[in-house]
């Protein structure tokens, strides 16, 4: 029998409150990558909330495996980048295989100046390891075996039954973030549609212990020899584990192609020789993209798989699980904490379905291209393969899975249109590029500069005493943001309250497109609020109260 | 319409025979094949995404 590497249980504890209840302002259900980050997001933010799970184990099998970019910009902010980092496999080059020839490679080295690299690969229970280390690093556990068997919703709270191997109780919770992933037990209880497409498609995925020259790249084939009319995706994992995902097609049998004697000599064949491999984990999936029409129900709040699911191709779960973890615990916390209205929640729903069909659009798009679904459909998924090796634009359509990027809060609530013009990418709802900038005399990276506070970014004018009057200024600003401004290298200003960055490779304003005076305002997920290019104290103040959920109300609303 | 559809290839019969002439000796399958690399060439060099779906629409329209 195939098993995991890496096994970790944890320890149930009998609940004190048993036939009683718990009273907490949060009640997060299911431990998975989104349950985690909401978890150590909240406590970082001073929200006392409570962690169900109906097992005592973190994920098994293969599940999750490659972490975009901007998922561990996040997962540093939450303080657990480095383990993820550390322990998992970086890679940049991608080839893609058709027939039996090389159709073509890319390389997603991605320009220098940022901390983090373009994907890291890593089992999804290295990830859960490492995120629950941070959890109790930061004072939070989570209540193992503890499963929500019901859920009854009003207009102030939740209140949850929680069966435990002791017996039940009650959790009483202000708010509650539904992160019970794709089968989510907390939609049924609210009786919510779960809409979407099932794909007519089986996957064979095996996991593989193997050590030997492989280079590490992700490897995918359209109807390669070993596999003729499916495709193949090979990846790299941690601790020499290879994921390969065999495209099986419909009328497969499930249970007999879980069988060793069935895959073996598939992977046999794929490998070409006889190097030796251990079996480590063999599963077949369908998959479907689907998710609810809103994130926000009342008190209750998706997310994650429980909330959108997509197909596998472009590695869109666990990433997007993780930004709309990002996206909503600032503001969860900010209306727990009494700073900000409620409508703001609102902006979770505005802000998160579009990424997630963003998301949905981006895997069901790759999934027509893997799998065509009319004869003609297939001709012209082959002459865009056979025309890619010679011909660039031909490689620009081939779609073997578009990966992860986050998305961009174009149409927010909580943003106003940029007034003033910007040559950036940078538009109010994009996430903030890293850079690397010196403070203090010491080298690092903007990002580690933001965390997690609401920022006013300011590029500071070049000439030392323009410099002196911008200190001034924004030290005599009562705002409650974190104020950071950047100035040329060695232009050697320093205040007691502020933040001075030095650019020191002129990246940061360039990213920016920043010139002397420009300020951005930066939530306190590093989404770019509003962008200005000459200081205005009002227009400042309007944006702020925006990310509390104060929206402007016309002038002669009564 | 971004499309041009009013008369634009100088001499009309030697592209037509041509067209002909590249499928010359094809079966079906091969023939299909080219039509669908020449369907992604052209489409590369027109490049508006507005005139080539003008064109999808001309080309179903009827079927």
């Amino acid at each position: 029998m195939p098993r995991t590497h890496a096994q970790a249980s944890f320890a149930y504890q009998r609940p004190a409150e048993l036939g009683g209840e718990l009273r907490v302002p949060v009640a997060i259900v299911g431990a998975g990558p989104v349950g985690l980050a909401c978890a150590i997001d909240l406590a970082l933010q001073g929200v006392r909330a409570v962690v169900l799970d109906d097992n005592d184990t973190v994920s098994t099998g293969s599940r999750a495996i490659c972490y975009a970019k901007r998922t561990l910009e996040v997962l540093d902010r939450l303080g657990c980048a480095e383990s993820v980092t550390q322990r998992g496999v970086r890679w940049n080059v991608g080839k893609v295989f058709h027939r039996d020839r090389l159709a073509y490679q890319f390389d997603l080295l991605p320009e220098g100046g940022h901390k983090h690299p373009a994907f890291v690969n890593l089992q999804q229970y290295h990830l859960e390891a490492a995120m629950l280390d941070r959890l109790l690093a930061v004072d939070g556990s989570v209540r193992w075996k503890n499963r929500v068997a019901g859920a009854m919703p009003d207009a102030d709270g939740v209140t949850l039954a929680v069966a435990t191997p002791d017996g039940d109780y009650k959790v009483r919770a202000d708010w509650v973030i539904a992160c019970d992933g794709a089968r989510s037990p907390m939609r049924d209880y609210l009786g919510l549609d779960w809409k979407g497409q099932v794909f007519r498609d089986r996957f064979l995925i095996a996991d593989v212990h193997m050590s030997g020259e492989f280079p590490t790249e992700r490897w995918f084939w359209f109807d390669p020899p070993f596999h003729p009319h499916q495709s193949v995706l090979l990846h790299r994992q941690a601790d020499d584990v290879w994921r390969i995902d065999f495209q099986l097609g419909w009328d497969a049998d499930p249970d007999r192609e879980k069988q060793p004697e069935r895959v073996v000599p598939r992977i046999r064949a794929m490998l070409g020789d006889d190097r030796p491999f251990e079996l480590t984990w063999v599963s077949v999936y369908t998959f479907q993209c689907r998710r609810l029409d809103r994130f926000v129900h009342g008190r209750v709040l998706f997310a994650g798989d429980a909330a959108h699911q997509v197909s596998p191709f472009g590695a869109r779960g666990a990433n997007g699980g993780i930004q709309d973890a990002d996206n909503l615990c600032w503001k969860l916390a900010s209306v727990v904490h009494g700073e900000a209205l409620p409508p703001l929640l609102d902006s979770y729903d505005a802000e998160r379905v579009p990424a997630a069909d963003e998301n949905i659009l981006n895997s069901t798009r790759s999934t027509d291209f893997i799998t065509p679904k009319s004869p003609m459909s297939r001709v012209f998924r082959d002459a865009v393969l056979d025309l890619a090796v010679r011909h660039p634009f031909a490689r620009r359509l081939v779609n073997s899975g578009r990966l992860s990027l986050p998305s961009i809060y174009r149409d927010s609530p909580l943003h106003a249109p940029d007034l003033d013009a910007f040559a950036s990418v940078m538009v109010p709802g994009a996430p903030a590029v890293d850079a690397p900038v010196v403070m203090a005399g010491a080298s690092g990276w903007l990002l580690d500069v933001l965390g997690g506070a609401t920022v006013a970014l300011y590029f500071a004018a070049s000439d030392p005493g323009s410099v002196r009057v911008d200190i001034d200024r924004l030290a005599r600003w009562k705002a409650d943001v974190r104020i950071v401004m950047v100035t040329k290298p060695g232009a050697g200003a320093a205040h007691a309250d502020i933040r001075v960055l030095e650019d020191v490779d002129g990246l940061l304003a360039q990213r920016y497109d920043a010139t002397p005076g420009t300020l951005y305002l930066l939530r306190r997920d590093q989404h770019v609020a509003a962008r200005w290019r000459r200081w205005d104290a009002e227009a400042v103040t309007r944006a702020l109260h925006r990310l509390q959920g104060r929206m402007e109300v016309p002038a002669h609303a009564a | 319409m971004r499309l041009e559809t009013g008369p634009n290839i100088p001499a009309p019969d030697d592209f037509y025979q041509a067209l002909i002439d590249a499928h010359a000796g094809l079966d079906d399958a091969r023939s299909a094949a080219l039509n669908a690399r020449l369907v992604l060439l052209l489409a590369n060099h027109v490049g508006d995404l507005e005139a080539l779906r003008e064109a999808l629409a001309l080309a179903r329209d009827g079927l």
